[in-house]
């Protein structure tokens, strides 16, 4: 038989426009073209201080850890809506385990970090073997969770653990005189890790494949039900992860703590340029879509004028635009 | 010469779905080193034995032995491990992954849990190679024409068996392939067929799913023929003729056809109602030209999945055609979507009555007046006396029994619930009714009803198109047969004494015009 020649993809425009990267790549410039905007507005107020970089991943490690475990969910064309309440929970269990059980963290986190993967892990039981949509079975978990912390207590409990707060006030040095917080270097920690594991595992493609065609998958031959339950028990796993690293950012337990942060994570998702039906995006943009929402915050911030509801309307407006750029894109890379 | 072992026998295979026996005490042979068609209408049972065979579903009864070893399939891993490896009509590929991801997904190289990119590519494009194609494995597949990407679908597919017989897991290789050249063009085929040809003469066993009989003679040796979930015939293809292929397939002997024969006057001349020039879908239905006069039945013949449904799809603008046009009442006319043919006095009933017809949820009443409030839109609603007072005057003139308008429509039988449908669509006093297999699971005496109203609506003057698979029905009623083959409309005819069930199953049988 002849060797049979196709020429490849459509060549021109396809490399660029339909390129998967490419949303990450706007998501970065528009980074770039806040800093600098930023840098060029609040020159005077220390704006290009390399810590107020650094403060970008202090004060929103725990959204990118929860971010991150919505990236493998959302990969697989889910949602995850309990992302909130199991952090507000892991909140209150770590504060009640520590201040009122006198439990050291170290025992107390790994329990609060199976707690939430053992409710991830259930999650994703009901959803694929009830074959009951996302939305609904997490939006279950939202209510549940928010209502257990309520069980706990329905007061704040705050920590004065000295232990917690030695680690809380611990400063990771960086060259250049600025330095991280144990939370944003874990939150690293993760982002490093999920990298790994979408891109270098067998775990990973499957988490791509089945966002991709799940019907495929199956018929491929893929553990599908075992990969959607993971990841599930993933996203529980990383909003516990985030849960901890609030309370020490926080230093307290509350029963409102992070009400609505699944939707923030949600957010930093979509903005990262993670397709919302699945099998097209990756962790590095979600890092970007954190820092563009964190970005923004801080923007706010120096500008000292603006009430912080102007976070939630940029973010709106933000969110509206990059789900235009992705319609656009899908559109065209399916016409 | 004795024939060799069967690499795979299927025997006294029983399937069931919700009491129904979808197949029932069928068996099957397959041979190493031949192209096996897998021939029947639809809901004949190929489907279905093809996902017992995938591990899609589930045995009732019978066994099914792979190299002379009995074999218990659980699911589609395991019948990939055993061996047998299929490619479905819609391709199966994750569109958002490369090349050689689609190829070796569940079987990278890896290192220590890491997957290795490189040897993953230099793989794929050793397989990729191997099977004569030039492909930029880490591009998407997605960004490859449905061509390659079935022919992607089997090479993942030949590679696992391959993989499997290298372990010693069997050693047997069985390739199933579902409907694979329904979306592509003749050149594609026929690198389809040589690559087929090039598997069977390695030894490969490969089973052939296709309603193209043409490309069933082209290339395979033997065929297993199913008719209503039983075994009717298994021959060497070169033994039989597309003429006694088709009567198998349908089940009617031809001289048992012809007396069933009824004609019926020529129709006006004149301007036609709707005219067609060129209109056709990629994938659906050929261009095709065809006229309907007002009081006209079109009776449109050919076998399942020849192009019937597809052709009615885009008279009715429920599919967008991809070129052609279309004239109604002399003007043309867009028909992008159901509303613009409902619009211009288009009507179609669907042959999907329960999924694309009816809200069963819903009363008759309601059922029956929804496309009329449709057409007025729900600014205007149909006034309650004159509601109630059409909706009792089709109830009776149709005899829909239980004779309630209050009456959910899922209670009620298949053919009352035909007939609230066709209640429906006379509401809206259609100028062309389209009839996609009306009579199609009713039992006799409704169906007989529905004949006499589609005979008596022509003579109203109304165009309708009829689909059936019943030829008899179809010479029965229409003035004009239209018959179709391989989703091309291949002979348009007039219908009267010298058309007989002989001469439709001809053409139908071998696409020509005698």
């Amino acid at each position: 038989m002849s060797v049979i020649s196709r020429g490849g993809p459509s060549p021109h425009g396809y490399r660029l426009l339909q390129d998967r990267r490419l949303p990450v790549l706007v998501t970065a410039s528009l980074f770039v073209v806040m800093f600098g905007f930023g840098a060029f507005r609040y020159q005077a107020y220390g704006f290009l201080d390399a810590q107020v970089f650094m403060n970008l991943f202090i004060d929103n490690g725990y959204l990118l850890v929860a971010a991150v475990g919505a990236t493998f969910v959302i990969l697989t064309g889910g949602i995850d809506l309990s992302v909130g309440s199991v952090i507000g929970f892991t909140t209150m269990l770590t504060a009640w385990l520590v201040e009122k059980q006198g439990l050291p963290l170290l025992v107390v986190a790994p329990i609060a970090l199976a707690v939430g993967a053992f409710g991830g892990y259930l999650m994703g039981y009901v959803i694929h073997h009830f074959e009951i949509q996302p939305f609904i079975v997490t939006l279950a978990g939202l209510f549940f969770f928010r209502g257990l912390c309520l069980v706990i207590s329905k007061e704040s409990i705050s920590i004065s653990d000295p232990a917690v707060d030695r680690l809380a006030q611990t400063h990771v040095p960086l060259p250049g005189g600025s330095f991280l917080s144990i939370a944003a270097v874990v939150s690293l920690v993760v982002l490093a890790a999920a990298f790994y594991v979408l891109h270098y595992t067998r775990f990973g493609r499957r988490v791509y494949a089945i966002g991709g065609s799940e019907q495929s998958a199956l018929l491929m031959g893929l553990p599908v039900a075992g990969t959607k339950i993971a990841v599930y028990t993933v996203s529980g796993f990383c909003s516990a992860l985030a849960g901890l690293l609030f309370t020490l950012y926080i230093q307290s337990g509350d029963p409102l703590h992070a009400v609505g942060l699944e939707l923030d994570a949600i957010a930093s998702v979509v903005v990262g340029g993670t397709l919302l039906t699945g099998g097209s995006g990756y962790v590095i943009g979600t890092l970007c879509g954190v820092l563009v929402l964190g970005l923004i915050k801080s923007l706010i911030q120096f500008e000292g004028t603006l009430s912080s509801w102007w976070t939630k309307i940029a973010t709106g407006v933000l969110l509206f635009a990059f789900i235009l750029i992705q319609r656009t894109m899908t559109a065209r890379r399916r016409g | 010469m004795a024939e060799p072992r069967p690499v795979l026998e299927m025997k006294c295979i029983v399937k069931e779905f919700a009491g129904t026996r979808a197949l029932s005490g069928v068996d099957f042979r397959l041979f190493p080193g031949e192209i096996h068609a897998l021939l029947g209408e639809n809901g004949a049972g190929k489907s279905t034995l093809i996902k017992l065979l995938t591990g899609v579903h589930s045995l009732d009864g019978g066994t099914v032995s792979l190299d002379g070893r009995p074999v218990h399939i659980t699911g589609p891993l395991q019948a990939q491990q055993a061996g047998i490896s299929t490619v479905y009509q819609e391709v199966n590929l994750c569109q958002n992954l490369s090349v050689a991801e689609n190829i070796l997904i569940g079987r990278e190289p890896v290192r220590a849990g890491r997957i290795r990119w490189k040897q993953l590519r230099e793989q794929a494009t050793e397989l990729v190679t191997r099977f004569g194609l030039d492909l930029d494995v880490s591009a998407p597949v997605g960004s490859y024409p449905l061509a390659v990407q079935q022919l992607v679908a089997i090479i993942r597919a030949v590679s696992i068996s391959d993989a499997a017989e290298r372990r010693g897991a069997g050693g047997s290789k069985v390739l199933i392939l579902d409907e694979p050249t329904s979306s592509l063009d003749r050149g594609e085929v026929e690198e389809l067929f040589a690559l087929m040809r090039r598997l069977r003469d390695e030894g490969m066993a490969i089973v052939f799913v296709s309603h193209f009989l043409d490309q069933i003679y082209e290339v395979c040796d033997r065929m297993t023929i199913l008719r209503n979930g039983t075994l009717v015939a298994e021959h060497m293809v070169a033994d039989l003729d597309q003429m006694q292929l088709v009567q198998l397939m349908i089940g009617k002997d031809l001289g048992q056809l012809e007396e069933l024969s009824e004609h019926h006057a020529q129709p006006a001349d004149g301007e036609p109602l709707l005219r067609t020039e060129g209109l056709g879908r990629t994938g659906g239905i050929a261009p095709f030209d065809l006229e309907v006069h007002a009081g006209e039945v079109l009776g449109l013949a050919g076998l399942l999945g020849s192009g019937r449904t597809e052709l009615a799809r885009l008279l009715f603008g429920a599919d967008a055609p991809d070129g052609g046009r279309v004239d109604i009442d002399g003007k043309q006319v867009a028909l992008r979507a159901p509303n613009d043919a409902i619009g211009r006095g288009v009507a179609f009933l669907s042959e999907n009555r329960r999924a694309e017809g009816l809200v069963p949820d819903l009363t008759v009443r309601e059922n029956i007046i929804l496309a009329l409030q449709a057409a007025r839109g729900w600014t205007r609603p149909v006034p309650v006396s004159q509601r109630d007072e059409l909706v009792a005057k089709y109830i009776a003139a149709l005899d829909i029994r239980p004779a309630d308008p209050e009456a959910p429509v899922s209670a009620l039988s298949g053919g009352n619930q035909q007939k609230v449908l066709l209640a429906r669509w006379l509401l809206t006093r259609p100028k062309l009714l389209i009839l996609d297999e009306p009579t199609r699971g009713i039992d006799v005496g409704a169906k007989a009803e529905i004949q006499k109203l589609v005979v008596s609506l022509s003579e109203e003057g109304m165009a309708v198109v009829y689909i059936s698979a019943e030829l008899e029905e179809v010479l029965r009623l229409s003035h004009t047969i239209g018959v179709l083959r391989d989703r091309r409309l291949v002979s348009r005819i007039a219908n009267g004494p010298d058309v007989t069930a002989g001469r439709v199953l001809e053409i139908i049988a071998s696409g020509e015009h005698r």
